[in-house]
């Protein structure tokens, strides 16, 4: 007997809800960091308009990777410190669905958080970060990102220094997402048309990433 | 493969690195038994029931659950195992029937019945007053008595508890040994570590003692001439 795939993954996806809800362990940690980082970088990069918007970008990606690690090592380790994850791993469950619901969840948090800095960066740094090519790079850098986040927390959080393990192991990983999810960025703040084609990659390369997660979150789930 | 026997294990071995913690074990168990597994701390218990449980993988040997080999065959032998570890395995930030009603969908169970098994089981563990509150807000006791409801509430045909009575005060020891009853009762096949030989019944029941990774009793006995057992084993292992 196997629960069916999507069952599984929307009931850990509304539980992370119901828990994040109630706890706001996650979503005001990440928020309040973002808030604090584009705030200090605005402060000390006193730029003219033009070195702004050269950047904004990474200050934009930057803010939002080191946002999602804070996330990604929180919303794991609510999984292991109570020895959960030995509970989702008991159920009859596909360890792919398991994924899915703890990756739907980091993407959503770090989502809203990016979607709240947006609006920030715009009044900040005086750039049109609200433009849609920049709302849908930001929210498909942060699926790619997410998605390898998950598996490698899920590696790094039974370790005793998962804190620092993480982003060891994850920021060269990431590399390709912050790559052109800047280059993106940048294109569509300063108007140069190439933007598509780094979105383009960089929606690619998050489905690349997504089905290699999916295809390997059972071996590195399971001891 | 003998069709009375829900657990078979062949020659089954688990090492930590260089560390062996159980070595070639071999032991098999009928559907419907209640076994203890005894041993002093650190003799490899919960190592074999996680290894049981499949949370695990073993170094070397066979272990088969209703037939099915694990690891290979883990996900049909899930769904008929319910678990109770050192740990509660409980959401916090979700009160008592929240968190049976997740464990309940994972298990695939519907909606009515998910409900109407959890209103049961809270009030069979004595939880139906807190049933609404968060589980932060639990004694160790009662996140213990939550966590053997989230272990039955599947109904699993087999039950293995990992010393289950650890931060029980004696009126939940009780529930838990009628609740333990029950089980057998119903024909579940029961699996219970402890290192406190009180916790052993006055009446007869199979027992295993674990001493540094291997069975050096598989036999029945009752608490008295389970404790003989015991202290020869610790005197053994001391000299």
């Amino acid at each position: 007997m196997r629960t069916p795939f999507l069952k599984c993954a929307l009931a850990i996806i509304a539980k992370d809800l119901r828990a994040e809800i109630r706890s706001r362990e996650l979503l005001s940690v990440m928020a309040l960091f973002a808030l604090l980082s584009v705030l200090v970088f605005s402060f000390a990069l006193e730029l003219d308009r033009a070195a702004r918007a050269e950047a904004v970008s990474g200050v934009l990606w930057v803010t939002l990777i080191f946002a999602s690690l804070l996330g990604l090592n929180r919303s794991l380790a609510q999984e292991s410190d109570q020895g959960n994850l030995d509970a989702l791993l008991l159920a009859p469950v596909s360890r792919s669905a398991i994924f899915v619901g703890k990756f739907a969840g980091n993407a959503l948090f770090t989502g809203i958080v990016g979607l709240v800095l947006l609006p920030l960066m715009t009044v900040l740094y005086g750039m049109n970060t609200l433009h849609t090519g920049v709302i849908v790079t930001t929210l498909v850098g942060i699926l790619g990102f997410c998605s390898i986040g998950t598996l490698l927390a899920t590696m790094t959080v039974r370790t005793r220094a998962r804190e620092a393990l993480l982003p060891i192991a994850l920021l060269p990983v990431a590399l390709p997402f912050l790559l052109t999810a800047v280059r993106a960025t940048k294109g569509v703040l300063s108007g140069a048309p190439e933007w598509q084609v780094w979105l383009q990659l960089l929606a690619g390369i998050t489905v690349i990433y997504l089905v290699l997660c999916l295809l390997l979150y059972g071996y590195v789930v399971e001891e | 493969m003998d069709d009375s026997a829900i657990i078979e294990v062949e020659k089954l071995s688990k090492a930590f690195g260089l560390l062996p913690v159980l070595q070639g074990l071999n032991f098999s168990i009928d559907r419907g038994e209640f076994v203890m597994l005894f041993g002093a701390n650190g003799s490899g218990k919960s190592t074999l029931l996680r290894l049981l449980s499949g949370l695990s993988k073993p170094t070397a040997g066979a272990i088969r659950i209703g037939g099915w080999e694990l690891p290979r065959e883990a996900l049909a032998v899930r769904a008929q195992i319910g678990l109770v570890a050192h740990r509660p395995l409980l959401y916090e930030n979700l009160t008592a029937s929240e968190n049976l009603d997740f464990f309940g969908k994972l298990y695939g169970m519907k909606a009515d019945e998910r409900q109407e098994r959890g209103r049961q089981l809270l009030q069979r563990v004595g939880l139906s007053r807190r049933a609404g509150s968060l589980v932060r807000t639990f004694s160790r006791g009662m996140k213990q008595r939550l966590s053997i409801a989230r272990a039955l509430l599947h109904q699993p045909d087999l039950l293995l508890l990992d010393e289950p009575y650890s931060g029980l005060d004696q009126a939940a020891c009780d529930l838990l040994d009628e609740l333990l009853l029950e089980a057998k009762e119903a024909r579940r096949t029961i699996i219970l570590s402890t290192h406190q030989l009180t916790r052993a019944p006055e009446i007869a029941v199979r027992a295993l003692l674990l001493s540094d990774g291997k069975i050096v009793f598989d036999g029945i006995g009752d608490r008295r001439s389970l404790s003989d057992i015991y202290r020869d084993s610790a005197r053994a292992q001391s000299t």
